[in-house]
């Protein structure tokens, strides 16, 4: 077995055991969509309009305040240390790390998808575009977001000073994956170009999100 | 004396106290020019007298973009070699370009009133704009929340490259929201070349501007650097303090001992 092979197996089976915790964001997720009707009201066309709105939303929070205790806990046991000192390059490490985190808590919250669009009066169609789209899109949120988990590890400091810094980062994402959606339900465009740039965004945040989460690793554990 | 020298803070404090004055007249100088030629421009034929915002607001916008630039390489200096003198740039660049990002949008939105008949219109420009404003305050707020500064430095050296990379994918990507949801609503002033009545002035207090940011960047810096060496002198009176403490306690006690002896 790889290292790498070896800290993802590990970070996943850490995530779900007890006390890991990886699927409170599903459970998150859940909570914001079913505060949404409160919010605006039981008008069910109202809800199928806003619902892929609604659901983006909640994945992007709940993607991102899952991603806080990413290094934290490795840091708080030591093993962070390891893993910086060990001769597997760090951004390569860092990049295992947040696949680790989208497997155990990115992909949940597609799996939870079809339901909440069922509360939300999305009907096939739409459920499986948004779906679609948070499969192509939630690895960038959480790329992204390993960033700011980073730096909260690396200044001691999470929650809403890392939800402020990152939260910004992730607006592009959230643009094209609220229009890919929209696209395929109601048009006028076709689905291709937003969800091809969603693609995109992915792609890059795969490459600037290691290196940027290892460079604050490497200079602020010290 | 080559770059070098100039990275040593008592140096950079020595320099920069000569350099100081002058540039600040300059800067006074070229703003009186700026407005008088501002004031004299004509009205535009469709838009009046509130043309004249733009004058404020082009040299405003260009800098908020500028400042994150000059943040972004202070930052390689932070990251690359770890120079003090480079915290203390970024760390000075980042009110500075937020109180030009606020006056940028803030002028935006008083142009906005008489021409689009509402203060916010969540126009593609504005838009992008506003987010970069939200990730200084953000970045200012990553600076406050650290005691240590060189700590705070590198994270947010971090944090300032990132944006930079970040920052045309946004702009792209209101753009592209922006034209999705309202379509050539907005009118657009790029379409007519600039007439040369507007052009000078333009251009006279956009150099007006960019001088006022390095005066101030420079004498942030000053500042920045004084509050460290201040707190430094004031960590070591405390060490001392705390240490004479130990002493006197320390032979408090003696004394106590052989007071019962």
């Amino acid at each position: 077995m790889t290292p790498l092979s070896a800290l993802i197996r590990r970070d996943i089976k850490i995530a779900l055991r007890v006390g890991g915790g990886a699927l409170i964001g599903v459970l998150f997720f859940l909570t914001v969509v079913v505060l949404m009707p409160f919010a605006v009201g039981p008008d069910l066309a109202l809800l199928a309009r806003l619902g892929p709105a609604i659901l983006w939303l909640g994945a992007l929070l709940a993607s991102l305040l899952t991603l806080d205790r990413l290094f934290m806990a490795d840091h708080e046991d030591g093993s962070l240390d390891l893993i910086t000192m060990s001769r597997t390059p760090l951004e390569l490490a860092c990049a295992a790390k947040a696949l680790a985190h989208w497997l155990a808590a990115g992909l949940p919250l597609i799996v939870a998808t079809p339901v909440l669009g069922l509360l939300l009066n999305l009907d096939m169609v739409a459920t499986g575009a948004v779906a679609l789209t948070l499969l192509a899109g939630t690895p960038a949120l959480t790329f992204t977001g390993m960033i700011g988990a980073a730096l909260a590890v690396t200044l001691h400091r999470g929650g809403l000073l890392m939800a402020v810094l990152v939260l910004p980062l992730s607006i592009p994402v959230l643009i094209f994956g609220v229009a890919a959606s929209q696209a395929a339900i109601v048009g006028p465009m076709t689905f291709g170009a937003p969800f091809s740039i969603l693609c995109a965004l992915s792609l890059v945040s795969l490459v600037i999100g290691p290196f940027a989460a290892a460079a604050s690793l490497k200079h602020g554990l010290d | 004396m080559s770059l070098i020298d100039l990275a040593n803070p008592t140096r950079f404090l020595a320099l920069s106290a000569r350099v100081l004055p002058w540039l600040a007249a300059a800067t006074a100088i070229l703003f009186a020019i700026g407005l008088y030629l501002s004031a004299l421009a004509p009205d535009d034929y469709q838009q009046g007298a509130t043309v004249k915002i733009m004058f404020i607001h082009v040299p405003n916008a260009w800098l908020s973009m500028f400042v994150w630039g000059v943040m972004s390489i202070a930052s390689l200096g932070t990251l690359v070699w770890r120079h003090p003198l480079a915290d203390v740039a970024a760390k000075a660049a980042a009110p500075i370009g937020a109180a030009f990002t606020f006056l940028a949008l803030l002028t935006g939105s008083l142009w906005g009133r008489p021409m689009w008949g509402t203060y916010w219109e969540w126009d593609a420009r504005l838009t992008s704009v506003l987010i970069l404003f939200l990730m200084y305050l953000g970045l200012m707020a990553l600076w406050r929340a650290v005691e240590d500064p060189s700590r705070a430095a590198r994270a947010a050296a971090v944090l300032t490259l990132v944006g930079a990379l970040n920052l045309p994918i946004i702009k792209f990507s209101v753009d592209w929201w922006n034209t999705l949801h309202q379509p050539a609503s907005v009118m657009r002033m790029g379409g007519s070349t600039l007439d040369k009545s507007f052009l000078i002035p333009l251009l006279v207090m956009a150099v007006a501007f960019t001088l006022l940011f390095v005066t101030l960047h420079l004498a942030a810096m000053r500042n920045e650097i004084l509050r460290r060496r201040v707190r430094s002198l004031q960590m070591m009176q405390a060490s001392r303090v705390a240490f004479s403490g130990d002493v006197s306690t320390g032979s408090r006690q003696e004394n106590a001992s052989t007071g019962a002896a």
